[in-house]
């Protein structure tokens, strides 16, 4: 039972990621254009606060910072999981085009059905839907064109990149023919900004990650197999193609519900199971659990940070996250040695 | 060193028959494209008044007027962009020995992007010149960044690392720029840039780009010989007493010559550089005495056509030539990444 002693080994850092979660989830509360003290947080989660700091905190903040979490711990998990099936520790959501063709998928949805595209953007539980079949279908194509008598990690990358420039093309021309309205709401979705900001986002994301999310856990000792050479699964009777298959669907459920409620955020499916297998090694058992804690600690607090920055004007969280992460990816790959998973 | 002798003489053939009859094809080509660039559009102008408007010119007739004001700017703008694309895409991939490298993958783009982002937000009014220096500072900068990876480091850089590191860099510079943008409510007139392209081209156009296409490729001429080495290896370069150092500055500033002209005048126009120096050199081999010239010419054929495509896409709507480019190029770059690895 090899899973209780890879927890048993991070223990300490899941912890450490726990705790950060609860004094960021606080202060996160406590900030923005309205501050609010300790004091009054407990008047209103014990009910007796004013109406207006009821709004603030459980209409407003709250909702927000659910699903910052939400999505953090989603495209995390999408990215760990990536990166376990093709064995490639570059491999991400945002990169290789999955979360453009969500994108394309739900901006496509928006120009086609009415022209107040704000309408559709309103009914949260049909945007994972368009969300998830764009994303699907890209990681389909992807995962074909990639297919030359076995999945190279480089080729499947650099696929990823052809495909992300092509939906960038498309929602572009897509983009131009919008009226300003809709351009300037689009535009600040596809940069990854939480602006659902209501319950009714929250409980359209929340199922997809309670139901994803322990299925990526049951499949780790799978991921961990696929870390091998193709002989080594083969030969444990693992059926690689239709696992490695699933786990791209599950990849692309996960990418495509975030991207839905927040936007292209890129890198985090990139650094968080990075940071993780620093921390605590490459099992899957570990690497799972503690990606999606660091990558819902990461959203929540460059969401932080982009509501305090230059309040009250919102910097989508998607900006700071490229902020952080995009230098990180650079010195990863400058510094890094060999390929596949060892960086 | 017998093998390396046997290499050159093989790459550098002293009359290429074959290129010059590629290249002699090429022109004929791009004249053609010219010619179809100036008739077709919202209104038909057969070629018959597209000569007319050369050989006697009647400032009266309005057909004449377009073609000399609008169509035949656009027309060459369009072929002297191609062929700086094509160069600058020729220059990176053998500095960098890197068959991935295009200025619009490697972070170049979204760095002028990202300048004149900036320019839109604080310089409010400024002139069509400050955006345009402003757009070439970016450009200069991305290049410089993304190059610096790859001619800094002690080891040879992959081509998916540096495509990574290019990608990653225009991510994190369009994503400033889309902050910039959304926070001083520029965001629509950033991406009409962006998307740029040819229309509304004018003469001053042409007049910016002769300059700066003649220089980068006068330079890009000068180092073509050491590039034809370099791609034989770096041990052969410097076994023949090569300096990389050199070339690799001087293909550095025709690139920032060549792609900042392009891009601060057309915006993000992609793949031109990847797939024009890939399709030559299927034709004529990698001697780049040869190869640049006639990638030249081929690029400025490519977007000619290309430009021709947004036209007649969904009239009378353009349809943004680098969704063109992209749509042409895409297909290209899977089928150069499906490829073994060390190709070039």
């Amino acid at each position: 039972m090899d899973w209780k002693q890879a927890l048993l080994q991070s223990w300490g850092w899941m912890a450490a990621f726990i705790f950060l979660i609860l004094v960021t989830f606080v202060l996160s509360l406590a900030t923005g254009v309205m501050p609010v003290g300790m004091n009054e947080i407990m008047a209103v989660l014990s009910g007796s606060g004013t109406p207006k700091q009821e709004l603030v905190l459980l209409q407003l903040r709250l909702p927000r910072m659910i699903i910052a979490l939400l999505i953090g711990a989603g495209l995390a998990l999408s990215g760990s999981i990536l990166q376990g099936l093709s064995r490639n520790s570059l491999a991400d959501p945002g990169i290789l085009g999955i979360n453009a063709g969500a994108g394309l998928a739900v901006v496509l949805s928006i120009y086609l059905f009415g022209q107040s595209g704000g309408s559709l953007l309103a009914k949260p539980f049909f945007l994972p839907v368009f969300a998830f079949a764009g994303a699907l279908a890209i990681a389909a194509l992807i995962y074909r064109f990639s297919w030359k008598g076995g999945i190279d990690p480089e080729r499947l990358l650099l696929v990823g990149l052809g495909f992300n420039a092509l939906c960038g093309a498309l929602l572009l021309i897509l983009q131009l023919k919008m009226d300003p309205k809709d351009f300037q709401q689009a535009a600040i979705w596809l940069t990854g900004s939480i602006w659902g900001i209501q319950w009714p986002y929250v409980w359209a994301l929340l199922p997809w990650i309670l139901v994803l999310m322990p299925v990526a856990f049951i499949k780790a000792r799978t991921m961990n197999i696929l870390q091998f050479k193709q002989e080594v699964p083969v030969a444990l009777g693992l059926r690689v193609e239709s696992e490695r298959r699933l786990l791209l669907c599950l990849s692309a459920a996960l990418a495509g519900a975030c991207v839905a409620a927040g936007g292209g955020i890129a890198f985090i499916g990139l650094l968080a199971p990075h940071l993780a297998r620093r921390l605590c090694g490459p099992n899957y058992f570990s690497n799972l659990p503690l990606s999606a804690l660091i990558g819902a600690a990461l959203v929540l607090i460059a969401d932080m940070i982009g509501k305090n920055l230059l309040a009250p004007a919102d910097i989508p969280v998607g900006i700071v996250i490229s902020v952080i992460g995009a230098p990180y990816l650079i010195i990863m790959l400058l510094t890094r040695k060999g390929t596949g998973l060892k960086a | 060193m017998a093998r390396t002798a046997a290499d050159i003489t093989e790459h550098m053939q002293p009359v290429h028959q074959k290129s010059i009859k590629w290249g002699l094809a090429g022109i004929v080509l791009v004249l053609i494209g010219l010619l179809a660039s100036i008739g077709l559009g919202a209104i038909w102008i057969p070629p018959s008044v597209v000569w007319e408007s050369f050989v006697s010119f009647q400032g009266g007739q309005i057909e004449h007027q377009l073609i000399r004001e609008v169509r035949l700017p656009r027309a060459l703008t369009g072929a002297l962009i191609g062929a700086a694309l094509a160069v600058a895409g020729t220059i990176m991939q053998g500095i960098t020995r890197n068959p991935l490298a295009d200025p619009s993958i490697i972070g170049i783009t979204h760095g002028a992007g990202l300048a004149i982002a900036i320019a839109l937000a604080f310089l409010s009014g400024g002139s069509y010149w400050v955006l345009l220096i402003w757009s070439f500072a970016g450009s200069a900068a991305g290049a410089l960044l993304v190059l610096s990876f790859s001619m800094l480091s002690k080891e040879r850089i992959s081509p998916v690392t540096l495509t990574l590191a290019g990608a990653g860099l225009s991510t994190l510079f369009s994503a400033l720029s889309t902050g910039i943008a959304l926070y001083f409510q520029t965001a629509q007139d950033l991406s009409f840039w962006f998307a740029g392209g040819l229309s509304g081209t004018q003469w001053r156009h042409v007049y910016i780009l002769l300059p700066a296409v003649f220089l980068g490729l006068l330079l890009s001429l000068w180092i073509s010989r050491s590039l034809t080495i370099l791609a034989l290896g770096e041990e052969v370069a410097a076994g023949l007493g090569q300096s990389q150092q050199k070339v690799r500055w001087i293909g550095l500033a025709a690139v920032i010559l060549l792609s900042g002209a392009a891009v601060s005048i057309a915006g993000a126009i992609g793949f031109i550089g990847l797939v024009v120096p890939h399709m030559v050199r299927l034709l004529i081999g990698s001697d780049y005495r040869w190869l640049i010239p006639l990638s030249a010419i081929a690029g400025a054929l490519l977007l000619v056509l290309a430009d021709i495509g947004a036209r007649m896409i969904n009239p009378p709507f353009e349809t943004p030539v680098s969704a063109v480019t992209a749509l042409i190029g895409v297909p290209f770059f899977l089928y150069l990444s499906r490829r073994k690895r060390g190709y070039m």
